[in-house]
């Protein structure tokens, strides 16, 4: 759509898109933060990436003593 | 004064009032909000399979949903869908197009879809009577190539294009609903958040956009980069955005408080990001740059907790399985690997 628009057309898109940007509600960063790190820390605990995963139990590392031949 | 010179100095008029309105709520940043917290320990991921049998550059993969498949594009006109834990190859399907830049699974497994340099979305159907799989619509509306796609369902996907614009398709009928205008630049990706609801858009013009679904109306912009914006995601609790940016970082963006929290950077980083994807918790963010690594982030702490170096070319995509069990990097060196 920009391609094909003139320029003052685009300022005209742009300046709509302000007014209505102005109003946009907003909460502290002191609330939104701490819900983030909250949020965060409570599912940190299941993240299979930061816990790691046993190899018994990881179905990507292949058993002891044997290999998949593809 | 001419009327261009008018709107110009009205439009810079608002964006000091929203630049205002943000300071106003700007009473702490997330650093000192998480200066109690450890940061999380070093993330030393193994490669666990490569996945090998594309013949040229890998541009996109895109996990399946609740499985361990995942679809994978190459310049080499093939889509392949694979079983991660075998390495099998369960489709091969080749494209009309072979200049493609992206592809995306379909929530519920059955379809697949894939998009480039033709302009064109092709839906592909995995699940067909006589088990061939098959073109099932071609969207075509795009007047710039398609950059990402991804489906809300079997009978909704939204693409984004070089053409500026993104647009959410009723694949039944193969035409456009709703047309996203307002990004100056190529949008070069997008992201559905986790209720379905939204989709955030990140372009060439440097910002990042929030798009109501339903509204069909961009809520909030977001700039600060100062280079295109070329991956982006939602954090997992969907009130934050992230986006990777050919300016060598990455940023995150706060929803609700309608501004940047942080930026993640690091001096001795200096070539662009091409990729990005959060951990299950979004504790940790994997990064594909263009020096051929993964850099993994502790998304509160700012910091760099890990690398991932196993491929011999560009990281063009990456991406965090359902469960958040296993990570899979796709490479201009034609293979994926996973690592957990």
């Amino acid at each position: 759509m920009a391609r094909d628009m003139s320029d003052i057309d685009i300022l005209k898109m742009e300046l709509e898109q302000l007014k209505k940007e102005v109003s946009t509600p907003r909460e502290p960063v002191s609330k939104t933060s701490k819900d983030i790190m909250e949020w965060c820390e409570a599912a940190s605990a299941t993240d299979l990436l930061i816990t790691g995963v046993p190899d018994d139990k990881n179905p990507y590392k292949p058993e002891k003593g044997g290999c998949i031949i593809t | 004064m001419g009327e261009m010179e008018a709107l110009r100095k009205e439009a810079d008029n608002l964006k000091d009032q929203i630049t205002e309105a943000r300071k106003v709520v700007q009473d702490t940043t997330l650093q000192e909000a998480v200066a109690g917290t450890a940061l999380v320990g070093r993330v030393q991921l193994k490669t666990r399979k490569t996945l090998r049998g594309h013949l040229a550059k890998i541009y996109a993969m895109h996990w399946g949903t609740d499985t361990k498949f995942c679809v994978s594009a190459s310049q080499d006109g093939k889509l392949i869908v694979w079983d991660t834990l075998t390495t099998n190859k369960v489709n091969a399907i080749p494209l009309k197009s072979s200049w493609v830049m992206t592809c995306a699974y379909a929530p519920s497994g059955n379809m697949v879809a894939c998009g480039g340099l033709d302009n064109m979305c092709s839906i592909y159907n995995l699940k067909g009577k006589d088990g061939n799989v098959k073109v099932m619509r071609e969207l075509a509306a795009h007047t710039g190539y398609l950059s990402c796609c991804r489906f809300l369902s079997d009978s909704e996907i939204i693409t984004s294009s070089g053409d500026c614009t993104c647009v959410l398709w009723d694949i039944e009928t193969g035409t456009e609903k709703t047309i996203f205008a307002g990004h100056l630049g190529d949008c070069m990706s997008l992201a559905v958040s986790p209720d379905f609801k939204m989709f955030i858009s990140g372009a060439c013009d440097f910002t990042a956009k929030l798009w109501d679904i339903r509204e069909a109306t961009c809520r909030q912009t977001f700039s600060g980069h100062e280079s295109d914006i070329n991956a982006i995601g939602f954090f997992p609790n969907g009130n934050a955005v992230i986006t990777g940016s050919d300016d060598a970082t990455c940023k995150l963006y706060d929803l609700r408080a309608d501004q940047e929290l942080v930026t993640y950077q690091d001096s001795g980083i200096m070539c662009g990001v091409t990729s990005l994807a959060p951990s299950l918790s979004g504790r940790l963010l994997l990064a594909g740059y263009d020096d051929f690594n993964v850099n993994i982030w502790d998304m509160l702490k700012a910091e760099r907790v890990g690398v991932l170096a196993g491929h011999d070319n560009r990281v063009s995509c990456i991406g965090v399985s359902s469960d958040g069990m296993a990570c899979c990097t796709g490479s201009w060196d034609s293979f994926l690997k996973i690592w957990n």
